[in-house]
């Protein structure tokens, strides 16, 4: 164990400092694309006419980029780096994990070159054409190999509780990818899904709702588990209860798709089952968000002065708070008033904003300064202005569309004594413009927090440097 | 609702696959003295 042959190996941090550039470059992109779209569906002008910048198919774009180029970055940044320093290993297959890096930066720009051109399957966070799904395999796959196998290569037994999430969530989207985009092709970019119908929707909202589950959720608790503990200098509240976490949310998750489908063409003993999940479901969310929150515990003071701690902190507010509202719209009554409104909307973007965005951020604070051999980003005043341009911006989104959405509900069942309807559907859209021009402004200040951020990660960047930090000597265990 | 032969039977396997992962998890050790684990992080780099 103290033997000096093993020469000072290196974490490879290079990818690490690779995805996690690029996710802030892809957040500044993706949340761009957001306002565009926000200001479209407001102001319809913006269109232009062309065809390229139509709001259907920017849309996709916007999601895409801020699920897959944003998120994806973000998770493949932190998910190697974790499993690195909690392994004490470097990464297992070195240019795999680069093939990662460039295959799926290939897979960013292919997206954003396809889909503005009209190229979709039409399957919601799956848009893109077989071609592109196929290069999407790969390199989850590899990334699957790399992971693992660094895993594989630990020098301490236990394998810390997120590096159980980051690996159940890779495992989950490899399945959830390859069966949801099985597909017929029927020429270069366009193909058929192997599934039609209501069976379609079936596959498409299991998958949806696990992408949700999976990428959005699991991937990140993996992220949350590291940093809290490491921003906070306090070990994660209760052990025990991150392990019964784990497993009773992934067991779980895999359910609740059909809540997406309630008072649809799906059998109704599927809307049920999906409904209960759903519900079931808030009690593991929950456990997670309190394991999370208190592990301040004693050290509450710390978020007077520290603002990266507060993004992570704040963020698992906003996870509390989707996943009591997810639930409560997978009740069917509710979802009966909730379901194609912007309510949804708002409670996508709750957890988007609220919960992937800040922890993504705070994680990133405190990530790219070490990539650079630094202590502390260039200016930490600025991510305290980032933290509350977030903030309010999110609380202006959701809120204008929850009043929007609970209206349309409502005025699309309002019925006459006659019973004849109160509101056609235009008048509904009338009542909705202003809050579309809340979100706008919402988004705004959500677009200019990450600009901001970009500006300090650039900053950070050049006044470092990259360094190569040895892995420690494994220390014999201590008591 | 054909959709069921294919979803029933992948659901089961991957769920009995989630069980072979905690049964493992048990049998190796994964769960003993947890209580060090979470503090262990703060310790390295």
């Amino acid at each position: 164990m103290d033997s000096p042959k093993a020469m000072a190996a290196h974490y490879n941090d290079t990818v690490v400092r690779q995805f996690s550039i690029m996710a802030v470059v892809w957040g500044v992109v993706g949340m761009l694309v957001g306002v565009i779209i926000a200001a479209q569906l407001a102001w319809p002008e913006l269109n232009f006419g062309i065809p390229w910048l139509s709001y259907g198919r920017l849309r996709p774009l916007h999601t895409n980029a801020v699920i897959f180029a944003f998120g994806g970055c973000a998770l493949f940044a932190t998910s190697y780096y974790v499993v690195q320093r909690t392994c004490q290993a470097p990464l297992f297959a070195g240019p795999l994990a680069a093939f990662t890096f460039w295959g799926w930066q290939v897979v960013i720009v292919a997206a954003a070159i396809s889909l503005p051109l009209g190229y979709t399957s039409g399957k919601e966070y799956a848009e893109l054409e077989w071609p592109i799904d196929i290069l999407i395999t790969l390199v989850w796959v590899s990334y699957a190999i790399v992971f693992f196998g660094t895993i594989g290569k630990r020098k301490i037994k236990h394998i810390y509780v997120a590096n159980w999430f980051f690996g159940g969530f890779i495992l989950a989207v490899a399945l959830l990818h390859v069966v949801n985009s099985a597909a017929i092709p029927a020429g270069f970019m366009k193909s058929y899904s192997a599934y039609a119908g209501v069976q379609d929707a079936m596959v498409q909202w299991w998958y949806g709702h696990n992408a949700v589950g999976f990428f959005l959720t699991a991937g990140f608790l993996g992220m949350m588990y590291y940093f809290i503990p490491k921003q906070a200098g306090r070990p994660v509240y209760s052990y025990r209860l991150s392990i019964v976490h784990f497993w009773a949310l992934i067991f779980t998750y895999m359910w609740a798709g059909p809540h997406h489908l309630h008072y649809t063409a799906l059998p109704d003993w599927t809307q049920s089952v999906g409904m209960v999940f759903s519900l079931i479901l808030l009690a593991p969310s929950w456990g997670g968000m309190i394991n999370g929150i208190m592990t301040l515990s004693g050290a509450w003071h710390k978020l007077r002065d520290d603002p990266i701690l507060r993004f992570l902190i704040v963020s698992l507010s906003f996870y509390g708070m989707s996943t009591f509202e997810g639930p409560m719209m997978s009740i069917k009554t509710v979802n009966a008033l909730s379901h194609y409104t912007d309510w949804t909307v708002g409670h996508v973007h709750s957890g988007a904003l609220g919960w992937v965005g800040l922890i993504t951020m705070g994680s990133l604070y405190y990530l790219v300064p070490r990539l650079f051999g630094r202590e502390k980003m260039y200016s930490v005043k600025a991510i305290e202005l980032h933290f509350w341009l977030a903030t309010i911006g999110i609380v202006l989104y959701i809120a204008a569309m929850w009043i929007a959405g609970v209206m349309q509900g409502l005025m699309w069942r309002a019925v006459n004594p006659d019973g004849t309807l109160t509101y056609t559907f235009v008048e509904s859209v009338k009542a909705t413009y202003p809050f579309y021009m809340i979100r706008v402004a919402g988004g705004l200040l959500y677009l200019g927090g990450m600009v901001l951020m970009a500006w300090n990660v650039w900053m950070t960047a050049i006044s470092g440097r990259s360094v190569k930090v040895a892995i420690p000597a494994v220390k014999p265990a201590h008591a | 609702m054909d959709i069921l032969y294919l979803l029933i039977p992948l659901s089961v396997v991957l769920v009995l696959l989630v069980l072979g992962g905690l049964w493992w998890a048990v049998y190796s050790g994964q769960f003993e003295s947890v209580e060090q684990e979470g503090e262990r992080i703060l310790r390295d780099g």
